[in-house]
């Protein structure tokens, strides 16, 4: 294309330096501020759904975990199942399931009005299943000698577990836990397999306009918000340093 | 009347045949050692004492009253399954105290929990709570002296060393104030140097009427402190009686062997 490699440098470089430049670099303060804020509301439903899907995670994970620890076999075995399928096929793929199953089975496609609700069922059921494997881990890690103090003294079976043993489930948790949820930041991404407009799919649009700079933007709210998790886990094992167990 | 009587006491698990028919009984304010090679079944049988394991067979009296019996197949409502378990108390090998709770808490928790039962139950007026709740603290500290831990009252677990962890689990036993307060090896899990600390603990409480089964490997201990001594072996009491008869004149030719590699070591 170029006869020699000093015409490459000549024309060729500047030009890339130039598109560079446009797509790297907000062409005005406005600019920035504008694409800035268009790329915090798709933030905002980013942490939507990870508040929301925490808020129904975590107990409904303590459920499936007391499901799958039963004595009732039935029961268990049908949480093991849940938690097998849900672990062993793509988040993306339970996604669009979820989406689709109201209307191609029960031809009520209630989720085309409200697309956000079919992604939040879905990451809801997909953590607690994980949620309540974490929870499973710790709640048998801790001693039978635990349980048995709690008896001997008279107490009952709920104010032994409520009491005795889940402060120091949560103390061994922290930190699987903390895993998940800074993962869960980042799954929320893809929810816009189903349409829903979160903050890569802003980006997205700015790029194809030719802004490269919006795409790489949209890290630093990743990045500040996966910081403050890591200072909150941090702060609250702290606060749990305090005993051994 | 005997304060505990165990009759026909069975226990297996699965194929093994760990308690093959246990008789012995207790009055009000004896102190009985059991001892006997390891497993044949002391810790089971103390497990069975506070319903931590449920026999197969036999019959466990106390006062009178039958907290476990194989043939009576009526189920207990949970009342009665709590007030049967608060007559007995258990300090364990392992201390099992609860490490996110302060010393002092670690003895109030389960009364104060109960009392916030009651007081539910029984609608008692603000007052009347925190007068039963200002008792149970006070009696804490009232243990925790006992045992010479009142300056360790703030103390986690963690803080503390095994035979002071034993001493508290003795304190945090004592709060309920069961009938019969049962040990297993209360000091197998210490270091030689912190296991008289706590047997004078344990010695401290003799006297009154407060009856004690204790599982021990101390035979100067038990000795010293039992009326009662049992041996048992291979799920059996092969022989019981008073300290003089079984250290100084024992029958049984397996008591002999056990007592002589005791003297061995
Ligand atoms: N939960 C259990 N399941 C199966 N076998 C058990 C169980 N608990 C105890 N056993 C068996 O019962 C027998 C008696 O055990 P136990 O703990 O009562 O003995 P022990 O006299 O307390 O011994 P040690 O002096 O070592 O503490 C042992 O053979 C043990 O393996
Ligand atoms: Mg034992």
């Amino acid at each position: 294309m170029f006869s020699s490699l000093s015409e490459w440098f000549s024309k060729e470089l500047p030009a890339i330096g130039e598109r560079f430049v446009n797509a790297f670099l907000p062409e005005s303060a406005e600019e920035f501020m504008t694409i800035a804020e268009s790329l915090w509301s798709g933030f905002t439903t980013t942490l939507e759904l990870f508040a929301l899907t925490l808020l129904f995670a975590l107990p409904l994970g303590l459920i499936i975990s007391f499901g799958s620890m039963s004595k009732f076999k039935p029961l268990k075995y049908l949480m093991k199942i849940i938690v097998w399928i849900v672990r062993g096929t793509p988040l993306m793929l339970q996604i669009f399931i979820v989406f689709f199953i109201p209307g191609i089975v029960f031809n009520n496609p209630i989720f085309k009005q409200d697309r956000f609700l079919a992604a939040l069922i879905t990451f809801v059921l997909n953590y607690a299943c994980y949620f309540s494997e974490i929870y499973r881990g710790g709640i048998e890690s801790i001693s039978v000698g635990q349980y048995e103090a709690g008896q001997v003294l008279g107490m009952t079976k709920a104010q032994t577990f409520f009491h005795v043993v889940l402060l120091q489930v949560i103390k061994r948790i922290l930190a699987p836990i903390s895993n998940e949820v800074i993962t869960l930041v980042k799954d929320t991404s893809l929810v816009r397999v189903i349409s829903v407009i979160e903050i890569i799919k802003v980006a997205e649009r700015f790029s194809s306009q030719g802004l490269l700079w919006p795409l790489f933007f949209t890290s630093v709210y990743y990045l500040v918000f996966n910081g403050i998790l890591t200072l909150l886990f941090g702060y609250i094992e702290k606060k749990l340093s305090y005993f051994r167990s | 009347m005997e304060l505990l009587k165990v009759e026909g006491l069975k226990k297996s698990f699965g194929r093994t045949d760990v308690l093959m028919g246990i008789d012995f009984s207790l009055q009000k304010g004896e102190v009985l050692a059991i001892i006997g090679s390891s497993g044949s079944g002391k810790t089971t049988l103390l497990r069975c004492l506070n319903f931590l394991e449920t026999p197969n067979e036999g019959k466990i009296t106390v006062s009178g009253h039958a907290v476990y019996d194989s043939t009576d197949k009526k189920r207990k409502s949970a009342k009665e399954k709590r007030e049967n378990q608060l007559k007995f108390g258990l300090v364990f090998q392992s201390f099992n105290l609860f490490p996110q709770y302060t010393v002092h808490k670690n003895i109030t928790l389960a009364a104060t929990l109960a009392l916030k039962n009651t007081a539910k139950k029984e609608k008692m007026t603000g007052a009347q709570k925190a007068a039963a709740l200002a008792e149970i603290e006070a009696k804490a500290d009232r243990l925790l002296a006992q045992v010479g831990l009142s300056e360790k009252k703030e103390s986690y677990p963690c803080q503390l060393s095994g035979g002071q962890c034993q001493r508290v689990a003795i304190a945090r036993a004592l709060a309920l104030d069961p009938e019969i307060l049962c040990f297993d090896e209360p000091t197998s899990a210490l270091d030689p140097e912190l296991t008289g600390e706590v047997l004078r603990a344990i010695k401290s409480l003799k006297g009154g009427d407060r009856t004690m089964v204790i599982v021990t490997h101390e035979m100067e201990f038990a000795r010293n402190v039992a009326d009662k001594v049992i041996f048992m072996a291979d799920g059996v009491i092969e022989e019981v009686g008073t300290p003089e008869e079984l250290f100084g004149a024992p029958k049984s030719p397996k008591l002999r062997a056990f007592l002589q590699k005791d003297k061995d070591i």
